[in-house]
């Protein structure tokens, strides 16, 4: 059986092999004529404040979080997946009580505005109200020139 | 396994990354010819007739950029990243059935292959953000990073769906297990679901964030120039390509030609195998035309936008669909 | 010594290296700045900060031209950012110092360069009123036309670089086809297409011909669908209302404040429109309508400034029908050129040439006046004192660029990255004129 992937291992080879090729080539006929200004990091044009080594905003972090946390739940359901008729009934149930608590978390999360990134970016909109057409249109005789 | 028994498959593995970088060349090409089409414009047509070698120049003229690393960027990620991203593109190609017994490696976890693989692809881009020590670059490996692994979880849901349908992982089988009637048809909520991830997964507009020109510059390859800019393009061609052929797979009877029962016993084996193969390109490419068609027309979203839709609506609606799959399965 | 250190010390010495003094300072006085902006939190060496700070242009795809914001973030929203103005300074305020009045002209040009027609239209007003001269009806009505082909063009470039840094490309060529047409109708008219300078003091240079007249209405004609296919595309997208509703928003009294003008400031919900306000040229002869919303916000933006194309249109139809026969320049060669006829084959209208060229029109010494008119982008004044020569003593313009660019630090603050490009877009300024 492990033979089928025989290909696969020969596939990833030939990949790397081709990637590797790829950028060996540029590197090697392509010229190199670096100067200082050439090598600072882009931003805009301008010099860059600090470098981006920097200690980043936690909301990533929490994201990589959760998906670790909902993709192992998501795995667990494959062995089900394929037996789903010979399982049988009970299984069904308790693969839906699984994902229950699931969706759960899930919306645990969203009320504790995990997936809410702008909650400080948002601002109060002004009501749109209709406007008359002489309110629209202003008048023209409260100015003297 | 004897060398000799391999050796279809070596023939097959040339013809295979053969097809895969044209694909993806012509893509390119493909997607510059309808974009000025949608815009009014021409498009490229100076190189060869009609434009078709200007693939074949652009890549030439990546190969003799200079190519330059930052000074203060991470000199072996910054040479991996892009490496990353073609492997992981390429790798894909292993087990998609392109007709009848014409496939790499049918392996028995084909799928759960091609999902791993696929999300190798968040380390190229997600390294190449933070090896290249820029702030635009950072910003847009992270949001990459977000995204991508944000999506996932819809998508393997809606593979479940597809794998619940035909009680297998193996792609042959998945293909085989549509003879009668497509998933499309079977399992439509499970198509859009994967559909709107698998844009979101080659970083496609609406969900091109991480490389959005207009606010990031260019994204996690800001610092990337001459061929290794390039390689995370063909990548994210090639994803373009592979992505319609998934899709094909799972959703359209993969290489299965419509009606195919009808006549298709009564041809010869060559035949048959041939218009398989042709069916499989045929159906991809209209994908492809699609990611290039939504590409031109809508706006992109915004970052809460997106982290909203895909934890808020598509993994509810994923799991949902899942469980109204199962239960379907399990009825009838 | 970690990696860390030393990449960071790498980088400093490479600017350093490669580095003017005043680059330097300016470069801190904007981060000083930046700093002590509403909070006393230093960003620079503190261990815990999850800050940073991102310099958005002047070298960016989306920035309008050279506009500079030093952003500082945490994550993808922005906590305080600093506006850096000045890098297409070219200062033509002095500039017109030296030059005759029509000679200052073709500068104007190159200040909303998106509009040219509107700002040769404001300085020719503003010295006609300094000098008092009066302009013939057809010259009104031909410089009311050209106005408002003016505001379409740069109305056009405003919608398509908006939905452009939005991410809908295809937009932005669409629209280009349509100023494409416009820039055409400009050559008919004026022999330019971008820098037309096309008016004379106390009049127009040419005679709009009847070519002209039947390219602007073939383009009104078609233009409404234009723009009622671009509507259909986006009025009702999903993504684009999400990406505009609600950020940016400026209250009635915040506009005032910030001096906004234009389209900026009626979808705020002040009606304020020059052109209704203080008619200039013939706009108290057309109907058309002043667009105004209240919420604020970068859709009624969008809202505003599509209704304003409309409402164009309409404008340039009524000119079109009661334009009327007649000069097309004042008659009074102290004031105003002569016909080129006359130039060529009289011996007076040589020297009126000549003279005007040379000394120009002179106003009564120390007259000042303050003309203004709605230029697409706002209210476009000048203010021009003169000390009895052929040359401005002081000539200042107030743009509404500048103006508008206030604006942006207060509604970037608390925004997210993706919401700077739109919120540029939106508030819609040009730097050639911003800087001037």
């Amino acid at each position: 059986m492990l033979e089928a992937y025989l290909p696969i291992c020969l596939l990833l080879l030939v990949a790397l092999g081709v990637a590797a090729l790829m950028a060996g080539i540029s590197e090697w006929i392509g010229p190199r004529r670096p100067n200082p200004r050439k090598l600072i990091p882009y931003e805009s044009g301008m010099d860059p404040v600090g470098t981006a080594r920097e200690r980043y905003s936690v909301q990533f972090y929490l994201i990589a979080m959760l998906f670790i946390v909902f993709d192992v739940e998501v795995v667990l359901l494959y062995p089900w997946a394929v037996q789903v008729v010979e399982l049988g009934w009970p299984v069904f149930w308790a693969v839906v009580l699984f994902l229950v608590v699931v969706m759960i978390g899930d919306w645990y999360c969203y009320k504790k505005g995990v997936f809410d990134w702008d909650r400080e970016a948002r601002q109060p909109r002004p009501p749109s109200e209709a406007l008359s057409q002489e309110k629209a249109l202003p008048v023209r005789e409260t100015v003297e020139t | 396994m004897a060398f000799e028994s391999l050796q279809p498959k070596l023939l097959l593995l040339a013809a295979a990354l053969l097809a895969l970088f044209t694909m993806a060349a012509y893509t390119v090409y493909f997607e510059r010819r309808i974009s000025a089409w949608i815009q009014n414009r021409i498009g490229p047509n100076r190189v060869g007739p009609f434009g078709l070698l200007q693939p074949l120049a652009d890549v030439l003229k990546l190969l003799f950029k200079e190519d330059i690393a930052p000074a203060a960027a991470d000199r072996l990620l910054h040479r991996l990243a892009p490496m990353i991203s073609v492997t992981a593109a390429v790798a894909t190609i292993g087990v998609l059935p392109f007709a009848h017994n014409l496939i790499l490696a049918d392996v028995n976890i084909g799928i759960l292959y091609i999902l791993a693989i696929t999300s190798l692809n968040v380390y190229g881009i997600t390294l190449s953000g933070w090896a290249s020590n820029s702030k635009y670059a950072l910003l847009g490996g992270l949001r990459s990073s977000a995204q991508l692994i944000s999506y996932e979880i819809a998508m393997g849901l809606a593979v479940l769906s597809v794998v619940v349908q035909s009680e297998s992982l193996m792609t042959s089988q998945i293909v085989e297990a549509q003879a009668e009637i497509w998933n499309v048809l079977r399992n439509p909520l499970g198509f859009l679901i994967f559909l709107i991830t698998a844009f979101a997964e080659t970083n496609r507009l609406p969900f091109d964030l991480p490389e959005a020109e207009q606010e990031l510059v260019a994204g996690y390859h800001t610092e990337y120039s001459s061929m290794k800019f390039g390689m995370f393009y063909v990548a994210e061609y090639m994803n373009v390509v592979l992505s319609s052929a998934v899709i094909t797979t799972l959703f359209f009877g993969g290489y299965l030609v419509p009606f195919g029962h009808l006549f298709m016993s009564d041809l010869p084996a060559w035949a048959r195998t041939g218009l398989e193969v042709l069916s499989f390109f045929g159906k991809t490419g209209f994908f492809v035309f699609v990611f290039i068609w939504v590409r031109w027309t809508i706006p992109r979203f915004k970052y809460n936008q997106l982290m909203r839709l895909g934890w808020v609506y598509l993994f509810p609606l994923a799991v949902l669909n899942l469980v109204l799959v199962a239960l379907a399965r399990m009825l009838f | 010594m970690d990696t860390l250190t030393r990449t960071r010390r790498r980088l400093e010495a490479l600017i350093e290296e490669s580095h003017l003094e005043i680059w330097r300072e300016h470069n801190r006085a904007l981060l000083r700045r930046l700093e002590s902006k509403h909070s006393s939190v230093e960003f620079i060496g503190d261990a815990l900060s999850t800050e940073m700070v991102l310099n958005i242009g002047p070298q960016h795809p989306a920035t309008h031209g050279v506009l500079r914001v030093v952003a500082r973030l945490d994550g993808e929203i922005i906590r305080s950012c600093v506006i850096d103005i000045g890098y297409l300074h070219r200062g033509i305020e002095k500039v017109a110092e030296y030059k005759t009045f029509q000679e200052f002209m073709p500068y104007t040009d190159r200040m909303d360069y998106l509009s040219p027609y509107s700002n040769n239209v404001a300085l020719c007003l503003a010295v006609e009123k300094l000098a008092q001269i009066e302009v013939p009806e057809r010259a009104q009505y031909i410089r009311t036309i050209a106005c408002e082909l003016a505001r379409l063009l740069a109305h056009l470039l405003w919608l398509g670089s908006m939905v452009m840094d939005a991410g809908a490309v295809s937009m932005f060529l669409w629209t280009f086809r349509e100023r494409e047409k416009i820039y055409d109708i400009f050559d008919l008219i004026a022999g330019a297409r971008l820098t037309v300078s096309h008016c004379r003091i106390g009049g127009v240079a040419s005679d709009l011909t009847p070519e002209a007249i039947e390219a602007i209405r073939a383009f009104i004609r078609n233009f409404p669908r234009e723009l009622r296919a671009w509507e259909k595309l986006l009025n009702k997208n999903r993504i684009w209302l999400e990406r505009n509703e609600g950020i940016g928003v400026v209250s009635a009294e915040r506009a005032l404040e910030l001096g906004l003008t234009g389209p900026n400031l009626r979808a705020s919900g002040v009606p304020y429109d020059v052109r209704t306000f203080e008619p200039y040229l013939v706009y108290d002869r057309v109907e058309f309508e002043v667009p105004v919303r209240t919420e604020g916000d970068n859709l009624a933006r969008y809202y505003v400034r599509m209704e304003e194309m409309r409402q164009s249109v309409r404008i340039i139809e009524q000119c079109l029908q009661q334009l009327p026969p007649g000069p097309i320049r004042n008659e009074n060669a102290k004031l105003s050129y002569p016909d080129k006829q006359e130039v060529y084959y009289s011996m007076e209208g040589l020297i009126h040439d000549f003279m005007y060229t040379h000394w120009g029109v002179c106003p009564p010494k120390g007259a000042e006046v303050y003309a203004a008119i709605e230029a697409p982008k706002g209210e476009l004044g000048f203010y021009i004192q003169s000390d009895g020569t052929g040359f401005p003593w002081r000539l200042k313009i107030r743009s509404p660029s500048f103006c508008n660019i206030q604006a942006l630090e207060s509604i970037l603050e608390g925004a997210m990255v993706s919401d700077v490009v739109v919120l540029i877009g939106g508030l819609d300024p040009v730097m050639g004129e911003a800087d001037k």
